[in-house]
C-alpha cells in the first residue's frame, strides 16, 4: 500500500518528462529542456522511494506468505522475475544516465534514454499486474496432486489474462492522471505566486492535454476492467453493487444507498434502471447473479471441493497405485478444491466438516459490502471529476490564450491529493473485494500466511510502518523544498532565450499574464 | 506447449541451480564492495571530506548493484518456490534486518549531505556502516546455518513450519561463517577503496584490507576444518528420480557423515576452495604491495571461490532440515515445474545479454573517467544543495531541514 503511494507518480511523470523532452528535441527551445530537468528532479526524489519500498515487496511474499509462495510460486514467481530482468535493470541503469548524461549524449541520444526510463517503469507495471491479475483470475494453471501446488500449464494464458490486461491499462492510465494532476497543480501554484510563469504555462498545456486523454481512458478502461470482473469475479461485482438478490436482466444500477449487511438490503437506494446490466454484461438479456445466489453456489462448490479433497488424500497416500475412479473424481472436482480449503479455518480435515461449518464457510465468501460499495463510488466519482478538471484546463490552455481564473488555479492546487485517494481506493476495491481469497477460488487468505508468532509479525509490521512513515515524511519535505526552490537548471540560457524572443516579438510579452 | 520438452527437466534444474549461484556471486562481487566500503567507513575515513571521498567511490554504482539482490529474490521465487517460502519465513527476523539495512542505505546516500550539522552526518554515516556490515554478517550467518541444516519441517500439505528461533541462528559455527563473510567483503571493499580513492583513505583502506584478507583466509580454513570434523552432512538414502515431481517429502534423506566426502566423489570441485585461498592470499599480497587493479581481481576470485565452494560441496542439497531430514530441499525436488523453468530460461537468455550490453555501453560512455566525472557531478550536486539549504533557511521555515 505504501509502495503504491509512490508508483503512480513515477509511472506518469516518466512519460510526461519524456514528452517534454521530445518537444525540446523537436523545437530546440531551451525552456523545454529546463522543464524536463525540473520535473525530472521531482521524479528522482519520488523514484528512489518507489525503489526502496519495492525491495520489500519482492521479499515479503516469502516472509509473510510462505504457504502462498509454495502454493502458487510456480506461476506467480515468473512474472516477478521477468519484471526484474526486463524492467528493473532498464530503469536503474538509465535513470542514472538521465541525470548524469546531459553532457555525454547527443540530444536524440538523451531523449532515447528518457523514453527508456519511461518504458522501463511501464514494463514493470505490466509484469506486476500480470502477476496480480492472475490472483484475481487464475488461468493457465492446474493443481498438481504430486507437488501439492498450482503449476503453470500455459504461460500465454497467464500473460494474456484478460483481467491482467484490463488492470494494466486501467492502472497505468490512473498513474498518468496522477502525474498530470500533480504537474497541473504545482504549475498552477507557480502561476498564483507569479513565479516561473513561462515554465508553468507550458507545463499546464502538457499536463492538461496528457491528463485529459488519460482521464478519459482511465474511465473507459475502468469500464473494461468492470466488464472482465463480471465473468471472473462475480462476488466482487455483486458486493460493489450491493446487489443482494439476482434481478431480472437487465439489472438496475444502484447509484446511492446504505448497504446493510445484516438485513441484506440496501436502504435509501437510488436505482438507475437497466444501467447495471448494460455495464456488466453489455447485453439486455444476460443476468448478473446477486450475493445470495452466489453464496448458494459457493456452498455447492464447497461440497464439490470436499470430494476433490477426499480424492486428493487417497491419491497422495496411494501415489501412482490409486484407482482410476479416484483419479477421475479428482479431475472432475479439482477446480473446487480451493473451496474445500475455506473450511480449514474451522477444521483441520475438511472431510469432517459439519453442515454448520459449510454454511459458515460459504458465508465467508461474502465480503463486507459497504466499504466496497462506497470506495468504488468515490473512485468513479473522482474519475469523472478528473475528466472535468482536465477538460476545462485543456480548453482554457488551447482556446483562451492560457489565461486561467485564480479560482480555477486554486482548484488545481487542492486537487493534487485526489488522484492518490482514487488510486488507493481502487487498490482497496481490487484487493479487499477479493477476500476471503488470496488467489480467487484457489487459495484462501487464512491459509496463505506463514506460521509466525504474533510478536514477530507485529514487530516487523510496526518496523516497516514506522520506517515508511519516516521516509514518506522525508519525501514530502524534499518535494516541497524542491517545488519551492523551482527550476534552477539552465537558468541563464533560458532567460537569454526568452529575452531574445521577447525582443523579436514584443506582443508575446502580453501573453505572459499569469491570471486574469 | 511442447516446446519446453526441448530441454529435459533434470538439465533445467541443474541450469537453474547454477544460475542461482551466478546471481548470488554476482551480487557479492558487485554489491559486495559497496557493503565493504560501508563497513570500513568509520575506520578509514575520519574527517567529513574523507568520508565524502570514500562514499563518492560507490555513489554512482551502488544502485545498479543492488538490482542483483532484487533479481536474486525474484529468481528464487520463480525457480525455487519452496526455497523462497521456507528460507524467508524461517529466517524471518534476520531477513527483516537485511531489508531494513538495505532500505536505510539508499536513503543515507541521498540524505547525508542535505544538512551541514555534523551530528546529522555522523548519524547517516553510522547508517551506512550498519547498511554495509549487517547484511554482510547476516548473509554469512545464513550460509553457516544452511551448512548445518535448519530446523524446519514440511507438513503433508507442504506447509513450511519453522521450529528454530532467531537466537538459535547465532550459533558458534554460523558466527564463524558470518565473521568470514564480513572479512571477505571488507577485503573486497578495501581493495576497491585502494583503487578508487586516494590519500589517507586509500592508505588506511589498504591496511584494513590486509588484515581482513588474513582473517578471511583463517576463518575460511577454520570453517573448513570444523565442517570436516564437527558438522554432519546430509545424503539421499537411496537413488532419486532427478526429474520427479517437486515434492521433498517423496525422498528419504539421511543425516550424518561428512560434507567433505563430496570431494572424494567429485574431486574436480576442489578447484573452488583452492581459488578461494589463492584469491584471498593474492589480494593480501596485492594490498601489501599496493598493486591496485590486480588486487581487486584477486579479491573477486576469492569471493567467487569461497561462495561456489559452499554450493558445490552441498550439491544436490540446497536447504537441509535438521528436525526432519526428509523435508530437506534439494535440486531434484524443490524447483518450479518444467514449463516454468523453461519459460524463465528463455526470458533470461533473451534479456541477460541485453542487460549486459546496455550496462557495458553506459560504462563505456563514461569510459575510464567514469568515477572522476560522476564524482565531480555528485559533489557539484551536493554543493548546490548546500547553497540552497543556506538560502532556504534564511528565507523560510523548517521543511528545508528535513
Amino acid at each position: 500500500m505504501y509502495h503504491f503511494l509512490f508508483v503512480p507518480l513515477t509511472l506518469g511523470l516518466s512519460i510526461i518528462i519524456a514528452i517534454m523532452e521530445t518537444v525540446y528535441v523537436m523545437t530546440g527551445r531551451p525552456i523545454w529542456r529546463q522543464m524536463t530537468k525540473f520535473w525530472g528532479s521531482l521524479f528522482g526524489i519520488n523514484f528512489v522511494l518507489g525503489v526502496a519500498t519495492g525491495i520489500t515487496m519482492e521479499f515479503q511474499f516469502g516472509m509473510n506468505w510462505s504457504y502462498y509462495s509454495h502454493y502458487v510460486g510456480d506461476i506467480f514467481g515468473a512474472p516477478l522475475a521477468i519484471e526484474g530482468l526486463m524492467a528493473f535493470f532498464l530503469e536503474a541503469t538509465f535513470v542514472g544516465l538521465f541525470f548524469f548524461g546531459w553532457d555525454k549524449l547527443s540530444r536524440v541520444g538523451h531523449l532515447v534514454v528518457t523514453w527508456l526510463v519511461a518504458v522501463g517503469s511501464n514494463f514493470s507495471a505490466l509484469w506486476i499486474l500480470i502477476a496480480n491479475g492472475w490472483m484475481q483470475n487464475p488461468v493457465g494453471s492446474q493443481f498438481n496432486p504430486m507437488t501439492m501446488r498450482m503449476e503453470m500449464t500455459s504461460f500465454f494464458d497467464v500473460m494474456f489474462n484478460e483481467v491482467a490486461q484490463a488492470k494494466f491499462v486501467h492502472t497505468v492510465s490512473a498513474g498518468y492522471v496522477t502525474a498530470a494532476v500533480f504537474v497541473l497543480g504545482v504549475s498552477a501554484w507557480y502561476l498564483l505566486k507569479d513565479r516561473h510563469v513561462e515554465l508553468a504555462r507550458r507545463s499546464i498545456a502538457v499536463a492538461a492535454s496528457f491528463g485529459l486523454a488519460s482521464a478519459l481512458s482511465v474511465v473507459v478502461l475502468g469500464d473494461e476492467s468492470g466488464y472482465s470482473v463480471t465473468h471472473s469475479q462475480k462476488m466482487k461485482l455483486a458486493a460493489i453493487e450491493a446487489m443482494w438478490d439476482t434481478e431480472p436482466a437487465p439489472a438496475a444500477f444502484t447509484a446511492f444507498g446504505f448497504p446493510d449487511q445484516e438485513a441484506r438490503e440496501t436502504h435509501y437506494a437510488i436505482h438507475i434502471p437497466f444501467a447495471m446490466g448494460l455495464i456488466g454484461t453489455r447485453s439486455l438479456t444476460q443476468q448478473i447473479p446477486g450475493i445470495n445466489e452466489l453464496e448458494q453456489q459457493a456452498e455447492e462448490r464447497i461440497r464439490s471441493g470436499i470430494l476433490a479433497y477426499d480424492a486428493l488424500m487417497t491419491l497422495r497416500s496411494e501415489k501412482e497405485a490409486a484407482p482410476e475412479a479416484v483419479k477421475a473424481t479428482f479431475e472432475r472436482h479439482s477446480a473446487d478444491l480451493g473451496f474445500a480449503l475455506l473450511l480449514k479455518r474451522y477444521i483441520d480435515d475438511p472431510r469432517e466438516a459439519s453442515e454448520e461449518q459449510i454454511v459458515k464457510a460459504a458465508y465467508d465468501t461474502v465480503p463486507r459490502v459497504w466499504p466496497l460499495f462506497w470506495a468504488f463510488r468515490i473512485m468513479v466519482g473522482l474519475g469523472f471529476a478528473f475528466i472535468g478538471v482536465m477538460a476545462y484546463f485543456f480548453y482554457r490552455a488551447s482556446f483562451c490564450g492560457m489565461r486561467f481564473p485564480r479560482a480555477a488555479l486554486w482548484l488545481a492546487v487542492v486537487t493534487i491529493p485526489a488522484p492518490w485517494i482514487a488510486a488507493e481506493l481502487g487498490w482497496f476495491v481490487a484487493e479487499y473485494g477479493r477476500q476471503p481469497w488470496t488467489v480467487d477460488g484457489v487459495l484462501p487468505t487464512a491459509l496463505s500466511v506463514s506460521h509466525l508468532s504474533i510478536g514477530e509479525v507485529a514487530f516487523t509490521l510496526a518496523g516497516f510502518v514506522l520506517f515508511y512513515s519516516v521516509l514518506f515524511i522525508i519525501e514530502m519535505g524534499l518535494m516541497l523544498k524542491y517545488i519551492r526552490k523551482g527550476p534552477y537548471f539552465d537558468v541563464s540560457e533560458t532567460t537569454a532565450w526568452m529575452e531574445e524572443r521577447a525582443a523579436r516579438n514584443p506582443r508575446s510579452g502580453t501573453a505572459a499574464q499569469p491570471a486574469e | 506447449m511442447i516446446l519446453h520438452q526441448l530441454i529435459d527437466f533434470e538439465t533445467l534444474r541443474v541450469i537453474w541451480w547454477g544460475l542461482l549461484g551466478v546471481l548470488l556471486i554476482g551480487f557479492a562481487l558487485t554489491d559486495g564492495f559497496d557493503m565493504g566500503v560501508g563497513a570500513l567507513l568509520p575506520f578509514v575515513a575520519r574527517t567529513d571530506v574523507e568520508r565524502r571521498v570514500a562514499i563518492n567511490t560507490i555513489g554512482p554504482v551502488w544502485e545498479g548493484n543492488q538490482v542483483w539482490f532484487i533479481l536474486g529474490g525474484g529468481a528464487i521465487f520463480a525457480a525455487w518456490p519452496p526455497l523462497y517460502a521456507v528460507s524467508f519465513s524461517g529466517f524471518y527476523l534476520a531477513m527483516f534486518l537485511v531489508l531494513a539495512a538495505l532500505i536505510l542505505r539508499p536513503v543515507a546516500f541521498t540524505y547525508r549531505s542535505k544538512r551541514i550539522d555534523p551530528r546529522w552526518r555522523e548519524a547517516w554515516d553510522w547508517a551506512l556502516f550498519v547498511g554495509g556490515a549487517v547484511p554482510a554478517l547476516i548473509f554469512g550467518v545464513a550460509v553457516g546455518n544452511v551448512l548445518q541444516g535448519v530446523p524446519f519441517r514440511l507438513t503433508e500439505d507442504l506447509m513450511p513450519l519453522y521450529e528454530g528461533s532467531f537466537i538459535g541462528l547465532l550459533n558458534p559455527f554460523a558466527l564463524l561463517c558470518g565473521l568470514t563473510s564480513v572479512a571477505m567483503l571488507v577485503m573486497h571493499g578495501g581493495a576497491w577503496l585502494s583503487l578508487k580513492a586516494s590519500g589517507p583513505v586509500a592508505l588506511r583502506a589498504r591496511r584494513y584490507g590486509e588484515g581482513a584478507a588474513l582473517v578471511a583466509v583463517a576463518g575460511y580454513a577454520f570453517a573448513g576444518v570444523w565442517l570436516a570434523v564437527g558438522i554432519d552432512s546430509f545424503a539421499f538414502a537411496g537413488p532419486v528420480a532427478t526429474d520427479g515431481p517437486s515434492n521433498p517429502l517423496l525422498s528419504e534423506v539421511l543425516h550424518g557423515g561428512s560434507w567433505l566426502n563430496a570431494y572424494a566423489e567429485r574431486p574436480w570441485i576442489a578447484i573452488a576452495p583452492l581459488l578461494g585461498f589463492a584469491g584471498a592470499l593474492l589480494a593480501w599480497a596485492g594490498l601489501r604491495a599496493g598493486r591496485e587493479v590486480s588486487t581487486l581481481l584477486a579479491s573477486k576470485l576469492a569471493i567467487f571461490g569461497m561462495i561456489s565452494s559452499v554450493g558445490l560441496t552441498m550439491f544436490p542439497f540446497i536447504l537441509p532440515s535438521t528436525v526432519d531430514p526428509a523435508s530437506s530441499l534439494t535440486v531434484w525436488d524443490s524447483s518450479s515445474s518444467h514449463l516454468t523453468l523453461f519459460v524463465m530460461l528463455v526470458a533470461t537468455v533473451v534479456f541477460m545479454p541485453l542487460i549486459l550490453m546496455y550496462t557495458a555501453w553506459m560504462l563505456g560512455l563514461f569510459a575510464a573517467a567514469i568515477f572522476a566525472v560522476m564524482s565531480a557531478m555528485w559533489l557539484e550536486m551536493q554543493e548546490d544543495d548546500l547553497l540552497f539549504a543556506k538560502s532556504g533557511q534564511t528565507a523560510k521555515g523548517k521543511a528545508d531541514d528535513v
